[in-house]
């Protein structure tokens, strides 16, 4: 249950608006940070809370595309598909995923570790090729700096390459994310 | 607003105006974070010194254009308003990634219609870009080389489109998963000389016909590319015809 665990935080959302109905979206994401998906459990409980009805709740999570309604793995790569990433080989990321995770758009690796999904323009095309992993944004990827992402996230949960920043010319030891 | 009252992302009918009934129906002033970050140069350095930049009487001061696609140097320049897309493509962003000459871009974000090399002396403001038959929107400019395959490229957008519609309106609803079948359609090579037709129709009848301007800016690839790209069209479906190809498939099919 979230109001055992954060019972302070969900007061805290709460208290930041003036209808309670406003703090839906943060306590949906809330749950997701604590399951990595909002389960059914969670919008009831969330309904609760807020005093409204499950479908009430249910309705706005769905709308929202960042929030992952079934389980994703622990590192969720999203990967862009639309046009400007396409033309900066965006297919080419989702092949990379394949042959090196064996997974494609919608899948989940054996060991829960990556899941994958195409999504729409996540407002980087500057720096397309990109992805977001759960929170974090990386751009420009080429193979190398693709390999060195997921090496890093499965040694260290994390990887320095997240986030420029980006600029011209390329600082000549970017790949090793040292800007 | 819907967003922060804890509800489904759907635009509402205006009038009222957010000014006068936003948010919780209180007045509400939005503004564009755009907006925001100018503010302080203009209230620092006065509104003489912002309207001496850039392209007067109405495209004043600098703008963010983020460059995209095949370009040498893609990312985020900010310019006065009023140079041209040649230099901003050429100068700033480094010219074409490789010696294929440009064939196409986008002046400005997915809803704006594509333009030709011929349209590259346009200004950067917004009354040129508008006479020149799109818009400069957002300020997302994408670049394409020659070689890049158009129908292709405005099924990337459409997908993008009808993904993003929210869902209020039948015509945007409805008619971007249209929109999107058919053009795969094309694409897959099993479509047909009437399927331009459709396309056009099923444009119109979203143009102007939604709450918001969402479904006009969905029929701008798909318009934009047929008025200067038509014959890739039809060369596509030809190959679908001499292959016979053709398979009579239900509509409504989701692919
Ligand atoms: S198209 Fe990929 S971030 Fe915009």
């Amino acid at each position: 249950m979230l109001k055992e665990k954060h019972a302070t935080e969900i007061e805290e959302i709460i208290s930041r608006y003036p209808v309670r109905r406003s703090a839906l979206i943060p306590l949906l994401y809330l749950a997701q940070r604590e399951e990595g998906f909002v389960s059914e459990a969670a919008m009831k409980e969330i309904a609760g809370l807020l005093r409204l009805t499950p479908p009430q709740v249910y309705e706005t999570a769905t709308f929202y595309t960042m929030l992952n309604l079934k389980p994703v793995g622990k590192f969720h790569l999203q990967v862009c598909k639309s046009l400007m990433c396409g033309l900066a080989g965006s297919d080419t990321v989702i092949g990379w995923v394949k042959t090196k995770l064996g997974i494609g758009p919608g899948e989940m690796t054996t060991d829960k570790l990556f899941s994958l999904s195409a999504v729409e323009c996540l407002a980087a095309c500057g720096t397309a090729p990109m992805m977001q992993v759960n929170e974090d944004y990386y751009e420009r990827l080429t193979e190398e700096t693709f390999d060195r992402i997921l090496a890093d996230l499965k040694k260290d949960g994390t990887c320095s390459l997240k986030t420029g920043p980006f600029m011209w010319p390329e600082p000549a030891n970017a790949v090793k994310g040292e800007t | 607003m819907e967003s922060l009252e804890g509800k489904r992302g759907l635009p509402r009918i205006k009038p009222p105006f957010p000014a006068t009934h936003g948010l919780y129906n209180k007045p509400t002033v939005v503004n564009n974070i755009e907006t925001l970050a100018n503010l302080p140069y203009i209230v620092g350095r006065g509104p003489e010194w912002f309207a001496s930049i850039g392209s007067p009487p109405k495209s004043t001061g600098t703008r963010v254009f983020c460059v995209s696609g095949h370009v040498k140097q893609p990312g985020n320049y900010e310019v006065p308003m009023g140079v041209t897309f040649r230099e901003l493509i050429y100068e700033h962003a480094g010219g074409m990634r490789s010696d294929k000459p440009l064939k196409a871009f986008i002046p400005g974000g997915a809803s704006a219609p594509f333009l030709t090399p011929s349209h590259l002396d346009v200004k950067l403001d917004f009354e040129s870009v508008a006479a020149a038959g799109s818009m400069l929107g957002s300020g997302g400019v994408t670049v394409m080389e020659e070689g890049t395959d158009m129908v292709w490229a405005a099924l990337r957008l459409m997908e993008f489109f009808y993904h993003e519609s929210c869902g209020k309106c039948s015509p945007c609803r409805e008619g971007s998963s249209w929109l999107v079948q058919t053009m795969r359609r094309i694409v897959a090579k099993r479509g047909q000389m009437q399927d331009l037709e459709t396309l056009v129709d099923l444009c119109k009848n979203i143009e102007g016909r939604t709450v918001c301007a969402f479904g006009d800016a969905s029929v701008a690839p798909i318009m934009s590319t047929l008025k200067h790209w038509r014959p890739e069209y039809v060369t596509l479906i030809q190959e679908a015809e001499s292959a016979n190809l053709i398979k009579l498939e239900p509509a409504g099919v989701r692919h």
